[in-house]
């Protein structure tokens, strides 16, 4: 287990398509992070934004994040304090956004299995992450570029240009 | 470039911008972008603060295009601060390029000149593959990937697989290039493309002016794909050259299209036998001839949005409500993309025939489609030339949106219920 791993994180089970309008409402982009949040999700899951909790996780169905290139969809869920999110496919535009806000995205063919509630954990196996259901069964991932995990790893990609910065 | 490996259009454009040969599918390139378009919602509210954190500066400020289009005119005083930010941010900058409350983005940039065959692009705007229509490799990136840009004027790409459209025949008066796009979003669903490379070809496509190009590109975000490309001909060149682009920035167009043998999946499709296609709420994916539609009443018809309110849609609109009004409890609106396209829509009289049928005239910008301003009310159903009808985009999420082309909406604004504009021409 290293430090990109956790576990007995709680699943909040969306359906495919899951789109950047539904995650971040138009009507509220004027405004912050703190606003859009407690707006996020509530055309298509009225009881998400109220109850989320830190180190909880979006399990979706196909296609996650279609839509707007408006990254506040993905800052939402790192506002939100959403540990990742497990989905079979994303768009590719929201994929990009997401590692730039380092929202951890986990591409999981498997997704589906995942039920409401369930409790799961992610380990990463050399570059493979493997999402570990609490009935013991694993789930592998798609590996996931070392670039994109360093921007996972400091916060995202301004935190890294920061880091990287010459002295 | 080496003559012996084949490649697509893409690979030509993405090893151009890296600087190499050629590129393999798959693998991940740094590229040196050639132009990045910002607007005031995902541009200097979001970028400003991030580079004066960093202390860095624009990488080239000739290369940027910032637009003022989704908070004008300001509704409230939310609004007015994002402009302010974005036209104050522009100032201390020094921005050459500004184009300000005269239009959406993705029509005010190629408007002026500034996308021509070959190029490397960026926009902070999903629907910045409308660049693809003029030979550019162009894709929608967030405000954060924009600051990487505009420190360092690269950005990574995983070189993509192309999917070509290949369009056989000729469309029928009363259908556009809206219905051959919403066709193929049904079809390939709205993340078909994969984030790959979507190219429209054949003779149907080199049959259709700049501006419908624009709207197959456009919506190639609607497929999930990174571009939409669509390699430059006569129709590109004459159209650039008719804007004023200069000869020596159109030299070695020619050379950006795809080789026969490349490897590219290729998908055939028949235009003399599509109908106008309408998408049902809640995704560009639910289309379905307009035929199976005809018992929705819409309340509001929309002509507006960068795809579908461009100088040749408002003509199309007209064309079907030339001498007639809407119908009683169907409320016209029509929001002209660019301020240029709509001054050249009043002198030929297509602003007339629109008022004169009973619209209601809005501001040249993104308007109701962002969502970002006015929107519909409760329990509307709406027809609309916009791109995505999502839940809740453009309103509350009991509002109903249809997708559909100038053609339908204004034929159906007109009969009050959705309505097959060839039977108006009839």
């Amino acid at each position: 287990m290293n430090k990109r791993s956790f576990d007995n994180a709680r699943v909040w089970r969306l359906g495919a398509d899951v789109d950047t309008d539904a995650l971040a409402p138009g009507a509220y982009m004027k405004h912050g992070l703190e606003v859009i949040g407690w707006h996020c999700l509530e055309a298509v899951r009225t009881d998400f934004a109220s109850g989320v909790r830190e180190g909880d996780v979006i399990v979706a169905g196909a296609n996650f994040g279609i839509g707007s290139s408006r990254e506040q969809a993905a800052g939402v869920l790192r506002h939100l304090g959403l540990a990742a999110v497990i989905a079979p496919s994303y768009s590719g535009l929201y994929f990009r956004n997401a590692f730039n806000l380092g929202l951890l995205l986990l591409t999981c063919p498997d997704a589906v299995k995942i039920e409401e509630g369930e409790r799961v954990g992610v380990s990463f196996e050399g570059d493979i992450p493997v999402v570990i259901r609490a009935n013991g069964q694993r789930l592998a991932c798609a590996p996931i570029p070392e670039f994109l995990m360093d921007m996972v790893d400091a916060g995202g990609l301004l935190p890294l240009l920061k880091q990287r910065k010459p002295a | 470039m080496s003559a012996a490996v084949s490649q697509t259009l893409a690979q030509k454009l993405i090893a151009r911008a890296a600087g190499r040969s050629h590129v393999a599918v798959g693998e991940v390139v740094t590229c040196n972008v050639d132009l990045a378009m910002f607007h005031d919602s995902s541009g200097p509210r979001r970028l400003k603060p991030m580079l004066d954190e960093l202390g860095a500066e624009i990488w080239d400020k000739n290369k940027v295009v910032l637009v003022l289009d989704h908070y004008v005119p300001a509704q409230d005083a939310d609004a007015q601060q994002i402009v302010q930010i974005a036209r104050d941010t522009a100032k201390q900058w020094k921005l050459p390029h500004v184009i300000d409350s005269e239009g959406i983005c993705h029509v005010v940039l190629p408007e002026r000149g500034h996308l021509k065959p070959g190029m490397f692009c960026v926009g902070g705007d999903s629907h910045s593959p409308t660049g693809g229509a003029f030979g550019c490799y162009m894709f929608g990136i967030g405000a954060t990937e924009m600051l990487g840009v505009c420190v360092t004027g690269q950005i990574w790409v995983q070189v993509p697989r192309t999917l070509r459209m290949h369009w056989s025949g000729r469309l029928q008066h009363g259908v556009s290039a809206k219905d051959m796009m919403l066709h193929m979003v049904g079809r390939f669903g709205m993340n078909g493309g994969q984030y790959q490379a979507v190219e429209f070809a054949g003779p149907a496509v080199q049959a259709l002016s700049m501006a419908e190009r624009m709207t197959l590109s456009n919506m190639s975000a609607e497929m999930g794909a990174q571009a939409g490309l669509i390699a430059a001909d006569e129709t590109t060149l004459n159209h650039l050259r008719g804007i004023g682009v200069a000869p020596e920035h159109l030299a070695g167009a020619e050379q950006w299209f795809t080789d026969t043998d490349a490897d590219y999946e290729q998908q055939d499709f028949d235009a003399s036998t599509l109908s106008p296609q309408v998408a049902a709420p809640h995704s560009p994916a639910n289309t379905r001839d307009v035929a199976e539609f005809v018992d929705v009443s819409p309340s509001i018809a929309y002509i507006g949005a960068c795809t579908g309110a461009k100088l040749e849609d408002l003509r199309a609109a007209a064309s079907v409500l030339k001498g007639q009004r809407v119908a009683a409890g169907v409320q016209l609106m029509v929001a002209p993309a660019s301020a240029r396209e709509q001054a050249q829509a009043t002198q030929e009289g297509v602003m007339q025939t629109l008022l004169d049928a009973g619209a209601t005239v809005l501001p040249n910008s993104c308007g109701a489609c962002a969502g970002y301003g006015a929107t519909f009310p409760e329990g509307s159903t709406v027809i609309s030339t916009t791109a995505r009808n999502f839940k809740g985009r453009m309103g509350p999420a009991s509002v109903n949106v249809y997708l559909a082309s100038p053609y339908t909406v204004a034929a159906s604004a007109l009969r009050g219920r959705i309505s097959d504009a060839r039977e108006v021409f009839a």
